[in-house]
């Protein structure tokens, strides 16, 4: 198997990331994208999970891992001991967000955030026609067994970034099988941010907004 | 089909070194010599020098951790993992297992005869640390001719001594697996251990541990396992494997053994007697109680060797708790250390890396492998 066979997010992801970078990935899963980047983009690779049997795949592997929650996984490490810390379809699950953000960029020069969009087109019809909880492709859980803490759209996301003032160095929408080019907030099934600390020159404020960014 | 996967029949080798006036130096500034080391091998040293993996014994443990000595009918004490095809393959590494220094299972100890005297060492036989053990390991290592160690691997006190490594000698280790263990005693754990002591010299029949001729304290020995199995064990395990079942019908009200429990710790502890050394459980557990390498001692700032690691922790340990497991792994963190910790399932308490072998094997021949063949094994998985 190649990256390229991999999952739309683990592949958009794998492109991000520099090779031979140092990366910490908290909520690894099975560590299929640690595993691409450590083989062929040559990157020092180190996961966290918390699931027994994720975590067994992940030392299959080859891979290091530790057993641990998100918000301890962070503490101790050195700042900036990573290029990227990935945070990908985890940070929902969480909920002093502000506080993992905040952790994860001291702990890596960037931070790459993937997250389900709760106003994809779906998700708002569902809710605003049938009146039930949403469920889409990103958000496949029923109402009472969501692993989810935190339901966010892509304009929430952005919003918080200009408010804790972290920049967003790049911004992904997905679809289903592709890349998506504008109406995100309304089209995209998952958004992937990268982010990195304060900004000394223009904070985000919506410097890459296009057409329809607000929807 | 159990003992196919069995090394089979092995042997307990002996080796002599620090012969006087070259005795070895010991940590507290006391000199031990000439020093014996039991030891088995297993499997076949590779050309390179490259296979090589010592595994450290636990408090009562030995140098016979795998395959069958002549005329016994149990197996090494890590049967479970050390065999062809198992987790420490002796098909592809050679693997190591000695007799700790201030034990009594071969190497050199306080039940041996001290040369200046010809009698038996007793309280004469100087302090000893886990840093002296692992110093004594070197010099076997250096003996078989093994320039870096693939692996140091350990539970309880093996764990010590496996982290003791990483300390003495981080640019001789390539990888190491703490199982069930700690960079320092806690002051539950010294405590555990100190009644364990007191209960030995409380009984008249230790002599200040001149006893040799007499025989063993085997009360306060006895006592003494008692205490430390209740301590091996979880709650869950003990009501699995006694409940409150009784031994006879009826409460007796004799002090008799009333309850399986009961019955049980006492057959631990007249068992012990006969197999261990009074003077050297003391000795080992002083030794445990020093051990401390918390802060930067196990892996110091600039350092440029850093050795892999793969930490297991098991749920149900009490003595041992998940905390002191972590605190391995945050140290590691701090300095950027490559390395793997795992909380595995288990009702079996402190003693459960005897036990339970199924994820731990599967988590530690992953672990090897990937540090024996480099990335190459993660190049070969096919996903």
């Amino acid at each position: 198997m190649t990256s390229d066979a991999l999952r739309l997010d683990y592949k958009i992801i794998y492109d991000a990331v520099e090779p031979g970078s140092r990366v910490l990935d908290l909520g690894c899963g099975n560590g299929d994208l640690l595993y691409f980047l450590a083989r062929d983009k040559n990157a020092k690779v180190q996961g966290i999970e918390l699931n027994d049997a994720a975590i067994y795949q992940c030392v299959r592997k080859g891979l290091s891992v530790f057993n641990s929650d998100i918000t301890t996984g962070l503490i101790e490490y050195p700042d900036q001991s990573f290029d990227y810390v990935i945070l990908n379809q985890s940070m929902q699950e969480v909920t002093n967000i502000d506080f993992i953000i905040r952790e994860a960029l001291r702990v890596g020069r960037k931070v790459i955030i993937g997250f389900p969009n709760f106003a994809y087109i779906a998700a708002r019809f569902m809710l605003f026609f049938r009146g039930k909880a949403p469920m889409t492709e990103a958000l496949p859980h029923l109402w009472y067994d969501t692993p989810n803490v935190r339901c966010l759209s892509i304009n929430d996301f952005r919003n918080f970034c200009g408010e804790k003032r972290l920049r967003i160095l790049k911004a992904y929408y997905l679809g289903s099988k592709k890349l998506l080019g504008f109406w995100p907030n309304l089209l995209a099934l998952n958004a992937i941010f990268v982010l990195t600390g304060e900004s000394e020159a223009t904070p985000c404020e919506f410097s890459d907004e296009k057409k329809g960014e607000r929807c | 089909m159990k003992k196919k996967q069995s090394v089979g029949p092995v042997e307990t080798k002996y080796f002599k070194f620090a012969e006087p006036p070259n005795e070895m130096s010991l940590e507290l500034g006391g000199k031990l010599g000439p020093v014996t080391i039991a030891y088995e091998t297993y499997g076949e040293l590779n050309s390179g020098k490259t296979n090589a993996i010592l595994v450290c014994h636990a408090l009562s443990a030995d140098a016979h951790a795998a395959g069958y000595l002549e005329g016994e009918k149990a197996p090494g004490w890590w049967e479970g993992m050390i065999g062809p095809g198992k987790a420490f393959d002796t098909e592809k590494h050679f693997i190591v297992c000695s007799n700790v220094i201030g034990g009594c299972k071969g190497s050199t100890g306080p039940a041996s005869v001290n040369p200046a005297t010809g009698a038996p060492y007793g309280l004469d036989f100087p302090s000893i640390t886990i840093a002296d053990m692992v110093e004594a390991q070197r010099h076997l290592i250096d003996y078989l001719g093994i320039e870096k160690l693939m692996c140091v691997a350990g539970g309880s006190m093996g764990g010590m001594q496996a982290l003791q490594w990483v300390a003495s000698y981080p640019d001789r280790v390539r990888s190491v697996i703490p199982i069930a263990t700690t960079l320092k005693h806690s002051p539950q754990q010294i405590a555990f251990n100190e009644v364990v002591r007191q209960s030995i010299m409380a009984d008249p029949a230790w002599r200040e541990g001149n006893y040799y001729q007499y025989g063993q304290p085997e009360k306060g020995l006895a006592l003494a396992r008692m205490i430390g199995h209740i301590t091996f064990m979880s709650v869950q395990s003990m009501e699995e494997k006694f409940s409150r079942r009784l031994k006879n019908a009826n409460y007796n009200f004799k002090f008799d053994a009333d309850f399986e429990v009961e019955g049980y710790l006492r057959y631990k502890g007249d068992s012990f007697v006969k197999r261990f050394d009074a003077n050297s459980y003391l000795y080992i557990t002083k030794a445990i109680d020093y051990f401390d390498l918390s802060g930067e001692r196990l892996a110091p700032e600039g350092r440029e060797a850093d050795p892999r690691f793969l930490i297991i922790y098991y749920r149900s340990d009490w003595l041992y708790p998940s905390i002191q497991s972590q605190e391995i792994v945050r140290a590691l963190k701090r300095r950027r250390v490559d390395a793997t910790y795992c909380e595995l399932r288990s009702t079996y308490g402190h003693d459960a890396f005897l036990v339970e072998m199924d994820e731990q094997q599967a988590l530690v021949r992953h672990f090897l492998d990937k540090t024996f063949e480099g990335y190459e094994v993660v190049r070969t998985y096919d996903i």
